[in-house]
């Protein structure tokens, strides 16, 4: 037998045909492929948030205050994650006497689960994405609802005071804060007329690289693209809207009384859906798995560096990107209280939402 | 993927959405109840999904999960332990609730059997985006708006009745 027969991958650059391959590939008659799609995601969040995740933000933070954060485990602290991952795997799995035996254990699955499921519409470059969905944007901020109910299952499983109100603080904050996001992403979805996140990657494709991307083409882009940067470190509960897990006041928030490989997954649910909203702002407004370079007369670089790992390269670094403007945000501003942090989200957000909606649509159907 | 495999995952979610809806009704936890609504919502999202109907199901899934369980789970929470003893949902009024379920039960199967005209025709193609926006906004746009009026005056209502009473304040 041939070995293309084993590993079907053509290196072509037609769209979504390393994932079209593999779920057409089956193994003794089960659809082996489709476990391989999905698996794929949930591997890169792991080694993700294992090292630039943890390592990363340890390093950054260290830096930003003139530490040198992690250095005993290996050359410069890089094995302190595993250590890390080591000793969460080893401790012991407790659960309060007094906790809601089913919800306390449920709860992060759920959270992980909400957070995993986005993934399936997130193009990994123009050749891989788990399913190319005609509402895939709509879905992947509409599925984030299945979080708020994981974290509430966390809050009050956990029979603990700081935890419920933590969770009943971080639901408030992201369901009020969908509201700015959700229109800010619609300007997007106004301007490419589609809501496929495929579809929005080719959009903005072209020659001249970065000045094709949606940020570039349209100047009111820049008022959704910055709304919804906002309300996108207020839905991952990150700085300065921490207040859900303002240790101040409220130890660790809906996690507190979670130990283990349970807060583990709460992490890397955390984790993963930072990385998801960077993703989903470099498809909307930054053009996705494109290069950013301009073809520049006989350089082309543009057609140089596009391709199925190219893009894959690129839509990483971009969420990698947008990743460490949220740590820099977190190690620079103080956080905020719950009704600056509501004033901020009805009172000024929202309505600069809606100016950026109506001038987009007047930008649109004139320009 | 062949037919099989369809009605194998058709079959699947259809259960999930069965039994966590009688989960929901049958449960004398009400916070399990108020949880349980999250698989039958979810469910019902899937079986959207087999109708062609991807953008309903997303919508389901907004609107349900995202809006409505927060609210009920909410409301379930911060009630639950008021009164000082635990809120158990009990069995009450069973002759007419026999009664009832009986009457609907036999009503529903008499229509579905006896009149209903089974539309089959197979499955859509393409995006059914762009064609839900042109209806919303061309053939149903007085039902749209006058559904916006509706959420509008909902909003008014709401903001008057938590709206800081300045009289009311005074006297405290």
């Amino acid at each position: 037998m041939m070995l293309s027969n084993y590993f079907p991958i053509p290196m072509s650059m037609s769209l979504n045909s390393w994932s079209d391959a593999l779920s057409q590939w089956y193994l003794f008659g089960l659809p082996l492929g489709l476990v391989v799609i999905a698996a794929i995601p949930l591997v890169f969040i792991a080694l993700y948030a294992l090292t630039y995740g943890v390592y990363g933000e340890r390093k950054i933070s260290a830096f930003m205050q003139d530490r040198l954060g992690p250095m005993e485990v290996g050359k410069w602290g890089i094995l302190q994650t595993l250590a890390d991952i080591l000793k969460l795997l080893q401790k012991e799995d407790i659960v309060n006497t007094n906790a809601d035996k089913f919800l306390f254990v449920v709860g992060p699955g759920i959270l992980f689960v909400g957070s995993f499921m986005a993934f399936a519409v997130l193009p990994f470059g123009p050749a891989f994405i788990g399913a190319d969905l005609n509402v895939g944007l709509f879905y992947a901020i509409g599925i984030v609802a299945l979080e708020v109910v994981g974290i509430l299952a966390a809050g009050w499983g956990s029979n603990n005071k700081w935890a419920l109100y933590g969770a009943i603080r971080s639901v408030a904050q992201i369901v009020s804060y969908e509201i700015p996001a959700a229109i800010a992403i619609l300007c997007g979805a106004m301007m490419a007329g589609t809501l496929s996140m495929q579809q929005f990657n080719i959009l903005q494709q072209g020659e001249y690289g970065f000045l094709h991307f949606f940020l570039f083409q349209n100047p009111i882009a820049w008022l959704p693209f910055i709304i919804y940067f906002i309300a996108s470190l207020a839905e991952t509960n990150r700085a300065p809207f921490d207040i859900p897990e303002a240790e101040s006041e409220l130890v660790a928030g809906y996690f507190t009384e979670y130990s283990g490989m349970k807060f583990a997954v709460i992490f890397l649910a955390e984790y993963g859906s930072m990385f998801m909203v960077s993703a989903i702002i470099s498809v909307v407004f930054l053009g996705g798995w494109n290069s950013p370079l301009p073809n520049i007369g006989s350089f082309a670089l543009n057609d140089w560096t596009t391709g199925p790992v190219w893009g894959a390269a690129w839509i990483i670094l971009k969420g990698f990107f947008f990743i460490f403007l949220q740590m820099w945000l977190r190690w620079t501003l103080p956080r905020l209280r719950v009704d600056q942090l509501m004033y901020v989200c009805w009172k000024v957000l929202t309505p600069f939402a809606f100016v950026a909606f109506v001038l987009t649509a007047v930008w649109e159907i004139y320009m | 993927m062949s037919d099989l495999t369809y009605t194998i995952i058709f079959y699947l979610f259809a259960a999930i959405t069965v039994f966590s809806a009688a989960f929901v009704v049958f449960s004398r936890n009400i916070i399990y109840s108020a949880f349980s609504l999250l698989f039958t919502f979810f469910g019902a999202a899937a079986l959207y999904v087999f109708l062609s109907a991807d953008f309903i199901a997303v919508t389901q899934v907004v609107v349900y999960v995202g809006g409505i369980l927060v609210l009920l789970l909410f409301g379930v929470m911060f009630t639950n332990k008021v009164m000082g003893n635990r809120l158990m949902t009990d069995v009450q009024n069973l002759l007419p609730g026999i009664i009832i379920l009986v009457a609907v039960a036999v009503g529903l199967i008499y229509v579905f059997v006896v009149q209903a005209d089974w539309y089959t025709a197979g499955m859509l193609q393409g995006s059914v985006v762009e064609r839900i926006g042109v209806e919303t906004m061309s053939r149903y746009v007085l039902p749209f708006e006058m559904a916006s009026i509706l959420l509008l005056l909902a909003l008014v209502g709401a903001a008057f009745l938590a709206r800081f009473d300045k009289v009311h304040n005074n006297e405290r």
